[in-house]
């Protein structure tokens, strides 16, 4: 009796197991797609209407869910599995369907002009160190940044150079020198982005805007006028030609100015603007009398350029006093180039 | 400013990692959906939009405001939308006498539209309907599309695309094997495509690999196609594009023959043949005395025959 018993037993068992070999295989016509990678499968067998319809819509689909839902689960199972802090996981392929992008594939961007020539000469990059030490404060400072070592701006006590002017001011001239730096880094910054995006920026010139500000379009006027200087002498309406008549009743008003001149140039060393005022007075009224006369001159342009400084004035009238250089005068204009570029890079990108 | 293109530079931290995660990469991020309501909605398109969001949780944002736009017509704004707030898929649900519950479908490459399909929902049974746990938000679903209709139809091959793209979550290189619970079950039949939901129980079986039973969780939906805008071939083609540097790596000196059997030359270096272990007979050993004329063997670096 336990014999059988033992035999009735095994055979129990193996019945029960090949019952749960059963439930996880799945018959089906055609095999389904896989793409484990993406954990998805695809079912291409037909779905007879006649039998969709016949069942309860639900209870069809959750029995064709669960079958392909094994197929996947079957499949998944197939993967090589590890285990990582207490759970089983399964290590998946790379999705396999091909899905479009979100955005275009990153452009490689071009080199800038010193990349350029680094790639020439065979100069490689070397690693520097954040922190450097600072004799000074005795401590690790940045290389740059806030609170750098070895900051010059920040010196409290600067010896005067023997060579230099008693009356300047050393640390405005350091600060100065600084921003210049910036600046002109700055300004290579952006070239070599419109270098990159291929947008044409003017070295010196006008931008083609509908409104031109009076500033830019002095500017234009003057670096015009030296361009196209023949022999040092600076295009004017005293080069210009004219008829007789109208020179010599130009000649006549430009005696009398030229005494109003003479005591603004000795005012010059006096705040600029006031003898800008002055010499804006001087001219407006030089400028009544010549437009009396019908000329076709840039008044206007003349009036602006009076307000450039006091020693400009008298190049108008064909005097030949050497422009001053003034560093003032040369940091504005790279400042103002800065900004036009930039104003540049903004306009083109906002319209794109 | 979606081009920053480093003119204005970001001043902190923050603001560069924010603008370095929207830029075109190699490798993308997880796309984004934008689901929002039309001029005029129905109760079931607001719930039924609630559900796709809360299926879609965390990689979607839910618009609350009506944006009286057409998708169809002008799809600028829809545009503007994505740029804002980074997303390339989106959702639109609107309600009139001509569309009644209506949802749209679409994607945006580079920040244009790309795909758009509408289906309009003629049952949808919600989520709060199904008194039953619930998977966890943010599990990654498992998508099966069953119905020939998913390989015949041009528009029902793009509606699978589209739809594999919105609920396939981050591609993730590995799964935890008990974390398979949900699935997403899309067929099509009779024109119609029916959305179902269900969480898998695993149970035990005979074998290692579990017996599946599934219990309807979610949101059901049955779909009719309406209206679809599709991308022309050459703007999907350039969509597809893969840079260069994904391409898997070739393996050289590897080839196939007709029957399978796998190839590869080996290169041997100039070996010394009097230190060459050979088999070895008594009767051929060296004596002394003896002089024995030496072969000059070449052994060739031949093509080397590896079963594979």
């Amino acid at each position: 009796m336990a014999a059988c018993s033992v035999e009735e037993l095994l055979a129990k068992a193996e019945q029960e197991e090949a019952e749960k070999l059963k439930t996880i295989s799945v018959q089906k016509e055609l095999d389904l797609d896989f793409d484990v990678g993406n954990l998805l499968a695809c079912d291409k067998n037909r779905i007879e209407s006649r039998d969709f319809k016949e069942q309860k819509k639900e209870d069809f689909l959750r029995v064709l869910a669960r079958d392909n839902t094994q197929l996947l689960i079957n499949e998944i199972w197939k993967l090589p599995t590890e285990r990582v802090e207490e759970a089983i996981v399964a290590k998946l392929p790379e999705p396999a369907t091909r899905l479009p992008r979100e955005k275009p594939p990153p452009k490689p961007k071009p080199p800038t002009k010193w990349e350029q020539f680094a790639k020439l000469k065979g100069i490689q990059k070397k690693k520097k160190t954040n922190m450097v030490w600072d004799e000074t404060a005795k401590e690790w400072r940045r290389r740059w940044g806030y609170k750098r070592a070895n900051d010059d701006t920040k010196d409290w006590l600067i010896e005067v150079p023997q060579t230099s002017d008693p009356n300047e001011d050393q640390f405005a001239k350091r600060v100065h020198a600084k921003k210049e730096r910036v600046a002109k880094n700055e300004f290579n910054r952006l070239k070599n982005i419109a270098r990159a995006q291929k947008i044409k920026t003017p070295g010196v010139g006008l931008l083609p805007r509908t409104k031109q500000s009076k500033d830019e379009l002095s500017r234009a006027v003057s670096v015009a006028k030296t361009s196209t200087a023949f022999r040092g002498q600076v295009p004017g309406p005293t080069t210009q030609r004219k008829a007789p008549q109208e020179r010599r009743q130009e000649e006549e008003v430009r005696a009398s100015h030229r005494g109003l001149l003479q005591r603004e140039a000795e005012a010059a060393g006096a705040p600029e603007g006031h003898g800008q005022q002055e010499a804006q007075a001087g001219h407006h009224q030089g400028r009544e009398q010549t437009d009396e006369r019908g000329g076709q001159r840039g008044g206007r342009v003349q009036e602006e350029r009076t307000q450039r400084g006091g020693g400009r004035e008298a190049q108008g009238e064909g005097g030949q006093r050497k422009r001053r250089q003034s560093w003032r005068r040369e940091s504005r204009r790279r400042r103002e180039e800065e900004r036009e570029t930039w104003e540049t890079l903004r306009s083109s990108t906002s319209c794109c | 400013m979606a081009h920053s293109d480093g003119i204005t530079k970001p001043k902190t931290r923050r603001s560069k990692r924010f603008l370095e995660t929207r830029e075109p990469k190699l490798l993308e991020n997880v796309k984004n959906a934008m689901i929002m309501k039309g001029g005029n909605t129905s109760q079931t398109v607001t719930q039924a939009l609630k559900d796709i969001y809360s299926l879609k949780k965390p990689n979607a944002v839910l618009y609350k405001k009506k944006n009286i736009t057409r998708p169809f017509e002008d799809s600028t704004s829809l545009e503007f939308f994505s740029k804002k707030s980074d997303c390339s898929l989106f959702l639109f649900g609107s309600h009139n006498k001509k569309r009644p519950n209506n949802l749209i479908f679409g994607r945006l490459f580079d920040f244009h539209v790309l795909d758009m399909i509408e289906l309009g929902v003629e049952k949808f049974v919600s989520l709060s309907e199904f008194k039953i746990s619930k998977c966890p938000e943010g599990t990654k679903p498992m998508l099966v599309f069953a119905g020939e209709a998913f390989e015949m139809d041009n528009e029902l091959k793009r509606l699978k695309s589209l739809l594999i793209d919105f609920f396939r979550g981050p591609t993730v290189p590995a799964v935890r094997l008990a974390g398979l619970e949900h699935v997403l079950h899309f067929t099509a039949v009779d024109g119609k495509i029916y959305l179902r939901s269900y969480r898998c129980l695993l149970k035990k079986s005979g074998c290692r690999i579990p017996r599946i039973e599934l219990e309807e969780i979610g949101p059901s939906f049955d779909l009719v196609l309406r209206r679809t805008h599709l991308a022309s071939d050459d703007l999907y083609k350039l969509a597809h594009k893969q840079p260069k540097a994904l391409k898997p790596k070739k393996k050289k000196n590897i080839s196939h023959d007709a029957f399978g059997t796998k190839f590869g030359r080996v290169h041997m270096q100039k070996q010394d043949l009097s230190k060459l272990q050979t088999r070895k007979m008594r009767g051929l050993k060296k004596r002394k005395g003896e002089v024995v004329a030496e072969e000059e063997q070449r052994s060739e670096p031949k093509v080397a025959k590896t079963e594979s």
